[in-house]
């Protein structure tokens, strides 16, 4: 026999997981944000459960400003999967207009800081797998598989429960809900070089096109709708970008790039030496600043 | 005096020039995950930073925040300090030590590698464990000017105690000791001495520099003397555990059953030792069922075979019952089923581990109640003493005894960790409060102290003014025990006698509901049943069983758990022409034609009492005189009722 490739060690160990969540948990959810690393975990919940379609409904903790082509991607990946698609998007902040433009960091903790809380709280879920990886972050370095959230969704990295062998301790107190991480262990490349080898679709937006875009505050932005404001002097510049993250529109950063095939996305991840978060407007302010949204309830 | 700097692992050629070159290549990777463990002052997150630097795993915006932090609270001047690439939470930083389990990534053209990054503070033996627990080589690190400390002593048994079979001694900042040969010399001696004594087979020694790049990824022109392998080169080329463990019989605990409609029943689960292929005979255990293999099920199509490591889903040939906490066996290498185990624990919550306590335990797939019996000793980290102890404080390592709610199937953790390897959690606070790790099963059930009752017996049977009593009617099926145990119930009953009937075939319904008919599941079946009228018996009653309990041994271990002369056999002799020709429900029909396995008589044999109490042949009596017959004995009995 020959040995199990890291990425064949990596599929088995996130689907022990999600098959643990789905016998423990009591209302499980799949969090969904139809980026490439959602893409890969949803291609792993559908591996575990075959021939059944994965046991819980997927959800979307909506911005309204997310990437055209993202909505046209969940639509689809949802009824494929043969999954329910829940889409939240948080009232108050729509209600008062919250957008990228004016509001700046309220943006992001009342549409998905907030907007996640509103969607766990409303329908009741106990556990909900996100999809997030330890190579991302220098505190997720030390975030648990099973990670427990107090009643107002809390993260205290003091009080962490040891983590043992494949022994997943899902019980949970009064109120608590559990966030699982079944892609702990994957890197970036992992996912990358799994999609490419299992052929998973993903959000064209990372593949290179020649794009409407603007120049801004050091980011490439590109016009993605008609409500895409411009400051005094802008002008929509068409160029060839890609994206390695996506998010808000008009928060993430684009590359110039022609890299339009897999492979090539994947060689230019590897030469370039700016990682894969730098693109996000988030974690800039302060180096420890993720650990301080983690602590506040940010996925 | 300066090693080598600029990283030699570069897989950039290939990358620019052959990209698809490239990811076949990775694509056939395998993976090791190793622990680091050392004190706070060995160098241990420089190490795995410069391993994650010179593997090229520091994208440049890190790297220039790890250059600003370096300035503002690094420690070595204006150089960067790779600890800070590794300490991640802000706490942390600030105090300058790592205080919970990392884990960091990195990966070269051989291998990807996850490294667990632990803390050498010595209140944290809890932390090392779970680090421990995931990874198959151990790093050790020593300060080379300070040889080896009670630390190092204390990691190295933890890593023995979890079961780590690699070991690499990485002794540090050889740039202190001027590169002394001596030095290195010293220290390998004594460790290898240390861990002749603890059983560690084997380990390899590495002269490095973290700080200085030595010996980690290439050859230092500084150590001339040192010819073994580096750092990096070692990780790449250890053999990994799970192709040892594919090699041992099959083992699947089944996590979720897969029914998506009438037509398909699967069995999910991860593969932790073996291999199976369809066609394999199996078992379920707990339980004797068995069955075969009908396919390997996964979204990528059936699989020919499936081995230690990976997830499947399994379908079988035989409609049995197989839930959440049974194992799947390889049918002719069954796992042992207990319900006592000596274990090894190690104790991590502030609350004391209290023997008789009842704790959750999950194992495999099994959630379970467990107590701890008795604590036999426990070992004191620092001198790796045996001392006594009744209970576990925080990080505390003990070796007791547990008893469990019900028997689970399980191997030693040392043959096979998913099998033999637990957690025990708070029922209060769900917390996880401790590990352990099966050594083996006691078979002594005595081993756990009978509960004093005071209204005993005795005092129930004077309550009931009678005697109780055994009546245990065996015979083939169909030769009328049910029949005469019930008139003989109806005629103690009238005679105002408190009684009760245990019915073969009733119990199945409940009490042995998930048993067969096996010859494993019939002495299953009769011990359950025994042990029931034994209590019921306790309770003054006259109880009578009517089981065609076919063995000598299992009837005899009946009368063994009965007081002298409170247990009468009856033998229904009812000779198998007759029985078969009265047949009333087919049975014997049905196994002749080949459609009922395992029937009494036909393909299952038939033991008769040697010394019965009574033997009644149904070819001469009716079904009254035999009643009769048993009461008048039941009631003439020494100490009659």
């Amino acid at each position: 026999m020959k040995p199990l490739t890291h990425l064949e060690r990596l599929e088995a160990e996130s689907i022990h997981i999600m098959r643990e969540v789905a016998a423990e948990a009591e209302k499980p959810v799949m969090l969904y944000s139809v980026g490439k690393d959602s893409a890969a975990m949803l291609h792993v919940a559908r591996k575990a459960f075959y021939p059944s379609p994965p046991p819980f409904p997927l959800l979307h903790v909506d911005t309204t400003w997310k990437f055209r082509s993202m909505y046209a991607l969940r639509e689809r990946a949802a009824r494929e999967a043969g999954m329910e698609l829940l889409v939240h998007q948080n009232p108050e902040a729509k209600a008062r207009g919250i957008n990228p433009f004016d509001h700046g960091s309220l943006h992001t903790d009342l549409w998905k800081t907030e907007g996640l809380k509103q969607a766990l709280d409303h329908y009741g879920f106990d556990a909900a797998f996100g999809g997030a990886r330890r190579d991302e972050e220098k505190s997720r370095a030390k975030e648990r598989i099973f990670s427990f959230r107090s009643a107002n969704h809390r993260w205290d990295p003091k009080n962490q429960r040891p983590e043992l062998w494949r022994l997943y301790n899902t019980r949970k107190n009064q109120g608590e809900s559990i966030r699982v991480f079944p892609m702990s262990n994957w890197t970036e490349l992992d996912i990358w070089q799994y999609i490419h080898v299992e052929g998973i679709e993903i959000v064209p937006l990372y593949f290179s096109a020649p794009r409407p875009t603007v120049e801004r505050d050091g980011l490439l932005l590109m016009v993605d709708d008609e409500r895409f404001r411009f400051r005094d002097g802008e002008q929509v510049e068409e160029r060839w970008i890609r994206f390695r993250t996506l998010g808000c529109y008009p928060l993430t950063g684009a590359v110039e790039s022609r890299a339009d095939t897999l492979p090539a996305i994947i060689q230019e991840m590897l030469l370039t030496t700016t990682s894969e978060r730098q693109g996000r407007a988030i974690d800039h302010d302060q180096s420890a600043s993720m650990e301080k949204k983690k602590q506040e309830g940010y996925f | 005096m300066s090693a080598p700097t600029e990283p030699v692992y570069r897989t950039d050629a290939l990358i620019a020039e052959d990209i698809d070159a490239y990811l076949e290549q990775h694509q056939h990777k395998t993976m090791l995950r190793f622990i680091t463990c050392g004190s706070v002052d060995d160098g241990k997150s420089t190490l795995i930073g410069r391993l994650l630097y010179d593997s090229k795993m520091i994208f440049e915006d890190q790297l220039a925040s790890l250059e600003a932090d370096s300035k503002r609270v690094g420690t070595q001047g204006e150089a960067i300090d790779f600890a800070l690439l590794v300490d991640g939470l802000a706490a942390e930083r600030e105090q300058g030590i790592t205080i919970d389990v990392a884990y960091r990534f990195f990966a070269t053209e051989a291998r990807k590698f996850i490294v667990a990054d632990t803390p050498g503070h010595e209140q944290y033996t809890r932390n090392m464990v779970t680090g421990a627990s995931t990874a198959q080589l151990a790093v050790i690190l020593i300060d080379a000017r300070k040889g080896i400390l009670t630390q190092t002593r204390r990691h190295s048994f933890l890593a023995k105690l979890v079961g780590i079979r690699h070991v690499l001694l990485a002794i540090n900042k050889m740039d202190l000791v001027d590169y002394d040969q001596g030095v290195f010399d010293r220290i390998v001696a004594d460790y290898r001495a240390f861990t002749q004594q603890i059983g560690i087979e084997d380990f390899v020694a590495v002269p490095v520099s973290g700080l200085m790049g030595d010996n980690i990824i290439a050859l230092s022109e500084a150590t001339p003397w040192y010819q073994g392998p580096t750092l990096l080169h070692h990780l790449e080329t250890v053999e990994i555990d799970e192709q040892a463990q594919a090699a041992q019989p099959f083992r699947m605990p089944v996590q979720w059953v897969n029914r998506p409609n009438l037509d398909f029943r699967g069995f999910s689960g991860q593969i932790v030792s073996g291999t199976v292929r369809p066609g394999d005979a199996i078992k379920v255990q707990p339980g004797a069922q068995g069955s075969t293999v009908a396919s390997i099920v996964t979204l990528d199509g059936d699989l020919e075979a499936a081995h230690a490591g990976q997830s499947v889903t399994l379908t079988l040939n035989d409609e049995i019952d197989c839930s959440r906490g049974q194992v799947i066996v390889a049918a002719e290498q069954p796992v042992e089923v207990a319900d006592q185990f000596e274990v090894t624990l190690v104790w991590m919550a502030e609350e004391p581990m209290l023997p008789g306590r009842a704790y959750l335990m999950k194992i495999g797939t099994n959630l379970l109640t467990t107590t701890v019996t008795s604590q036999k000793y426990q070992i004191n980290i620092n001198s790796l003493a045996r001392e006594p102890g009744k209970t576990l404080e925080l990080n505390g390592i003990g070796v007791c005894n547990i008893a469990t709610d019900r028997a689970i199937p399980f191997e030693a953790y040392e043959q096979t960790p998913d099998l033999g390897g637990f957690i025990l959690i708070d029922r209060f606070t769900n917390h996880t409060i401790g590990a352990g790790m099966i050594h083996f099963a006691l078979r002594r059930s005595h081993n756990l102290p009978w509960q004093h009752i005071e209204v005993d017996r005795a005092a129930h049977a004077v309550m009931k003014q009678q005697q109780p009593r055994l009546l245990w009617l065996t015979g083939l099926p169909a030769a009328g025990k049910s029949t005469i145990a019930n008139l003989v119930e109806k005629k103690l009953h009238a005679l105002g006698r408190h009684t009760f009937l245990l019915d073969g075939r009733n119990v199945r319904h409940g009490l042995s509901q998930d048993l067969g008919f096996t010859k494993a599941d019939r002495v299953e079946n009769i011990r359950r049943v025994g042990a029931v009228a034994r209590l019921m018996t306790d309770a003054g009653l006259i109880v009578i069983c009517a089981f065609i309990s076919p063995f000598r041994s299992e009837r005899d271990q009946v009368r063994q758990l009965m007081p002298e002369g409170e247990f009468i056999e009856v033998f229904i002799d009812t000779p198998l022409s007759v029985a078969e020709a009265r047949d009333p429900e087919g049975l014997y029909r049905r196994a002749r034609a080949g459609e009922l396995k395992n029937l009494t008589g036909v393909d299952s044999p038939y033991e008769p009492p040697e010394h019965p109490e009574l033997q009644l042949d149904t070819k001469t009596l009716s079904a009254e005189e035999a009643a009769d017959q048993i009461v008048a004995r039941c009631l003439s009995a020494p100490g009659g009722p």
